[in-house]
């Protein structure tokens, strides 16, 4: 695909441009509710800001990884993909999902940074053999990974890791992490990174980063490991269904006995959830099918740093009960600091290069109900 | 496959799982005491309220306890609008239940709504605006700009 500048439509023009009525628009704004984790009393305000954001350019980079972020995205319901694509982001560059190959390829990349200095989104999944390791471990029409990397996020607005690999090392970065490993978040220090972690990540909430940031025009707010507080905020065991079960010391032992079929917690069996800070619970998987726990296997940590050197999968964490609250508190308070110089950041580029559009808070947008 | 036919396979009926999920998981009492409060707002202020009922952590059977307890009314309507959305009073006057499917029929986002008119029924403010002018325009085609929308 090739690269094109920015339009000046907005998305509402460009939506309704192509037969989607008011109406449409206000539930396709409901449905983006619902994936951004805000109540829906908000759909109209978000109606009313998206009618007039544009269409951002973004340049995907795929690295040390296994395909599997992009094949959770390609399964996106909400926005589909060919929404999110066509209508909402510009995707200008992604290995697996672009038609060009070898120089037209590459181009389509540089044409992207040249025409969007400062406003483009960088998306990268994998990790990245660090600046110290063989440039030759993983090249890309032979740049090496990290070379890419530094290259295209310059004169990026902001970069969105996304995976467990890209946001902490993952699979790769295990010990002993032959090729040096690195993640997105070690490696870049001046431009802000969102960390949307998962092996894979829920594909709603990379939409919904991106979601977001048409919205308010800048970026959400983020926990300790950068990750959105709207879907990192809480833990598996606070939303798990199961939680009553653990409350009143109800476990399954083994995967069937009666415990479990009467769907008893799965503590003991090495659930990681009182650790684990994803939306599993509440977003759920396969177009809001199910989830992990419901399917009655216990939940293996996948968002979280270290996930693949810490420990078995049915080891049973060793958590005191009140731990996960406590761990809430500390990610809210860190994440408030980190979201703070975020926004700031974000506010300075909005200035010089997101001038067309005005940052918003969600009171604001609550005020113009 | 004559080995395969060796495995011993147990089929359990999925009516009486969902009965005992709905009355141990317990999640869609908390809900329809929201849905009380709400009717309660509604009544006394005329103040709406939506309720996400995809982001709740609900177990296998709790939606269903849920939609049993608050019924069928007498009220349907469907709008064909970036595929379709199903709107169904229940059986308790001015509770909705909001359905929203993408064409693929997937569903997108699924609300209850405490309302007198859920508001994915109602016209939007900025084609109200312009509904006089696209009559005038159908009412005198050569006059006019074509009609907004056919
Ligand atoms: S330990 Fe796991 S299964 Fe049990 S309540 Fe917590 S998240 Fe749910
Ligand atoms: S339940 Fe746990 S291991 Fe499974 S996808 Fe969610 S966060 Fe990852």
């Amino acid at each position: 695909m090739a690269a094109r500048n920015p339009t000046d439509k907005t998305l509402g023009e460009s939506l309704r441009e192509r037969g989607v009525s008011r109406r449409g628009f206000l539930k396709f704004c409901a449905a983006t509710a619902s994936m951004m984790a805000l109540p829906p009393s908000m759909a109209p305000a978000i109606a009313a800001a998206l009618e007039q954001a544009k269409r951002p350019s973004v340049i995907w980079l795929s690295f040390q990884e296994c395909t599997g972020c992009t094949e959770s995205l390609t399964r996106s319901h909400a926005p589909t993909l060919e929404d999110l694509i066509l209508d909402v982001i510009s995707l200008d560059y992604h290995h697996t999902l672009q038609a060009a190959a070898g120089d037209a390829a590459e181009h389509a990349r540089e044409q992207a940074m040249a025409a969007n200095p400062g406003e483009y989104l960088v998306i990268v999944d994998g990790s990245i053999p660090g600046p110290d390791s063989n440039p030759g471990y993983s090249t890309v029409a032979g740049h090496s990974n990290y070379a890419m990397l530094m290259e295209t996020v310059e004169n990026a607005a902001a970069v969105i890791a996304v995976g467990t690999c890209a946001t902490f090392g993952g699979l790769p970065g295990a010990n002993p992490n032959p090729t040096g490993a690195m993640s997105v978040m070690d490696l870049v220090k001046d431009k802000p990174v969102i960390n949307v972690s998962g092996c894979p990540p829920i594909p709603m909430v990379i939409t919904g980063v991106i979601a977001h940031y048409l919205t308010f025009g800048r970026l959400p707010e983020l926990d300790a490991y950068n990750r959105p507080m709207a879907f990192f905020g809480q833990s598996i065991h606070d939303r798990c269904y199961r939680r009553p079960f653990y409350d009143k010391g109800l476990f399954a032992k083994t995967f069937d006995d009666e415990g479990a079929r009467l769907g008893w917690c799965l503590y003991e069996l090495g659930c990681k959830g009182p650790t684990t800070y994803n939306a599993c619970a509440t977003m759920r998987w396969n177009d809001g099918t199910s989830w992990p726990v419901e399917a009655g296997h216990p939940c293996l940590g996948c968002s979280e740093p270290r996930f693949w050197d810490a420990g078995g999968f049915y080891n049973t964490v060793s958590v005191p009960t009140s731990a996960s609250g406590v761990n809430v508190l500390a990610a809210g308070a860190a994440g408030a600091i980190v979201g703070g110089a975020v926004a700031a950041l974000a506010k300075k580029q909005t200035k010089t290069a997101v001038a067309h559009r005005q940052p918003v808070t969600v009171e604001e947008l609550e005020a113009k109900l | 496959m004559s080995l395969l036919d060796q495995i011993p396979v147990v089929i359990e009926t999925g009516s009486a799982e969902t009965e005992v999920d709905a009355q141990w998981h317990g999640n869609a009492e908390p809900v329809l005491h929201e849905v009380r409060h709400a009717l309660a707002r509604l009544v006394a202020k005329g103040e709406t309220t939506k309720i996400d009922l995809k982001a709740m952590p609900f177990g296998p059977g709790d939606l269903e306890r849920l939609l049993s307890v608050l019924g069928t009314g007498e009220v349907q309507a469907s709008v064909d609008a970036l595929g379709p959305t199903r709107v169904q009073e229940t059986a308790i006057p001015g509770v909705w239940l909001v359905d929203y499917l993408n064409s693929e029929a997937h569903r997108l986002a699924l609300h209850l709504e405490i309302a007198t008119v859920p508001e994915i029924l109602c016209p939007q403010p900025q084609d109200l605006d312009d509904a006089i002018a696209a009559l005038d325009a159908r009412l005198n085609p050569d006059k006019s700009d074509p009609p907004l929308a056919s």
